[in-house]
């Protein structure tokens, strides 16, 4: 759809609030990671010059994209209207708060989770999975962001 | 050879929210650590400044500021930045002096002046910033406290009233302490009324930013002796270390941890005393007291934990059965904390320092640990950095 049928439909551009940071596969989303050339250490967000691990001088770096489904480490929620950059809906809406580890990168990932989660919803062991979904909206366009969302048939017990 | 250094004097500023300027608050520190010494100014060879950031190039040259403000007499200077551990990095900037024979005695001071409000990032879109990136994503400081927090409920049954006892206990040591800038006595009640701001952990769980100032003044041993102090109070270890790749928790300001694909995962709080306790020849058994980084009640916890002065998980029932009390047997925190002082980043490494003395002196009046005999601080910040300072009698 072209930004002036959208426009025509009510429908806003949606673009990512974060240039590069995942792929915008809206039924598969990725975050996009890069992985050392020598060592195979993951990064994200994505290693630009050196590799960290201490046992490896490498600086080459191929994009992949990172497991999009993973387990609960933590959880917590936002109860007050973080400062800016942060840009809040009018009433602010407090959202839960994620850290999931994904069992490939060994690597444990932070994001918003998707409305309607709450903190009592949640257990660490859960699985997730990453999913696109809007962070702030303004005039021009919906900025979208990776969320977690708990997997429908989750059977963590 | 001793690696030892003793403490002559320590001294501090009043830990509140004034917004003076910080070197008032250090020179009334420095000042009060020298008369507790007895040694005169001029004869400090060497002051060691723990850096402010917040408060402009005179803060970036703490040693040299404080130097000035008690007027100039010719020592050397030096200042040391490292987030929460500045201070401890100043005081082994002073031992380093000592113990190699460039200097006999030496004053080490932080001190801060704080802004009111969120500590909140600079202005401008810098998504190669992670502190920029994440404050956008909406995660802030206390939404890493609080997903500590809940990892210890999800694994060890920790709950949000065992949270609030470690609240009600440091604010009952800290009701004692004249220094505190927080001295009123709350209930678990109290705790459970006040508002969530990063479930689980309600305002009452989480430090404030303070400001405050705090100094000491260190001797070679031989110093020590000759001015007829042997009996000082001595500082055994002092532990900077960083952490090692790759890290196993999430750390502010970062959206992800390191990938422990290919190395092993490590702990940068466990590994902080490890090498004190290496280098003063001291197990976790002989601490009788503890100053510990409360930025969160439920980070007390971690600490106690992460000094291996008791299990992992055991934490909890330490503070349910009293034991972190003063007149318990471990006590955690006489001084009140961070939840009675709020952080003033600076001088809050040397304000641990300061308790602990007066606690192995036997001045620490009614929040006093009876017979402490060694004591061990422990704090953590940014980007790497923290520390862990052992003292004994
Ligand atoms: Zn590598």
């Amino acid at each position: 759809m072209s930004e002036e049928t959208n426009a025509a439909a009510g429908k806003k551009t949606r673009q990512p609030a974060l240039e590069g940071w995942f792929t915008l596969n809206e039924d598969q989303p990725h975050l996009i990671g890069n992985q050392c050339a020598s060592c195979g250490t993951y990064y994200f967000p994505r290693a630009k010059n050196f590799c960290k691990n201490p046992a490896c001088d490498g600086d080459q770096f191929d994009d992949v994209e990172l497991s999009r489904t993973g387990k609960v480490w933590s959880f917590t929620n936002a109860e007050y209207k973080p400062p800016a950059p942060y840009v809040a809906a009018e009433p602010f809406v407090p959202f839960t708060i994620a850290a999931v580890e994904l069992a490939k990168e060994k690597m444990i990932v932070l994001g918003q989770v998707v409305a309607g989660v709450n903190p009592s919803d949640l257990k660490a062991g859960m699985e997730m999975e990453l999913v696109l979904d809007t962070l702030f909206e303004d005039e021009a366009a919906e900025h979208i962001t990776w969320k977690w969302k708990p997997i429908a048939s989750n059977d963590y017990e | 050879m001793s690696n030892d250094i003793a403490i002559l004097g320590v001294g501090m500023h009043p830990w509140g929210k004034w917004g003076r300027n910080f070197t008032e608050y250090g020179v009334k520190a420095a000042r009060d650590a020298l008369a507790d010494s007895g040694v005169a100014w001029k004869d400090i060879g060497f002051v060691s400044g723990a850096a402010t950031m917040r408060c402009g190039y005179p803060g970036y040259v703490a040693g040299a500021t404080f130097a000035q403000a008690l007027g100039w007499q010719g020592a050397e200077v030096n200042t040391s930045y490292a987030a929460c551990a500045s201070g401890s990095q100043a005081l082994a900037a002073a031992r380093s002096k000592i113990l190699s024979g460039a200097c006999d005695v030496a004053l080490v001071v932080g001190a801060d002046t704080t802004p009111k409000g969120f500590l909140a990032p600079q202005k401008g879109d810098r998504p190669d910033d992670p502190d920029w990136v994440r404050f956008r994503l909406g995660i802030t400081n206390p939404t890493y406290f609080a997903l500590y927090a809940r990892r210890r409920m999800e694994m060890y049954g920790d709950s949000q009233d065992d949270f609030a006892l470690v609240k009600v206990k440091n604010a009952e040591h800290g009701f004692e302490n004249p220094n505190a800038r927080y001295r009123k006595k709350f209930s678990a009640d109290d705790v459970a009324a006040s508002n969530m701001v990063a479930d689980p952990l309600r305002l009452m769980d989480i430090c404030a930013t303070s400001d405050g100032g705090a100094a000491l003044v260190v001797s070679s041993l031989e110093y020590a002796r000759k001015i007829g102090r042997v009996d000082a109070v001595k500082v055994a270890a002092i532990s900077t270390v960083t952490p090692i790749y790759a890290s196993a928790v999430i750390e502010m300001p970062d959206i992800a941890t390191d990938s422990a694909a290919v190395v092993d995962a490590h702990s940068f709080r466990a590994a902080l005393p490890v090498k004190a306790y290496e280098e003063a020849g001291i197990s976790p058994q002989d601490v009788s007291v503890a100053e510990v980084y409360d930025l969160s009640t439920a980070l007390e916890l971690d600490w106690m934990e992460d000094l291996q002065l008791c299990e992992r998980g055991q934490a909890a029932q330490l503070v349910r059965d009293g034991a972190t009390r003063v007149g318990g047997r471990l006590p955690i925190n006489p001084s009140g904390g961070l939840a009675c002082f709020g952080e003033a980043v600076p001088a809050q490494a040397i304000a641990q320092v300061c308790e602990l003395t007066w606690q192995l002196r036997g001045q620490a009046g009614a929040r006093q640990v009876a017979g402490a005999q060694v004591g061990i601080t422990a704090n953590q910040g940014l980007f790497g950095h923290g520390s862990s300072v052992i003292l004994k009698r």
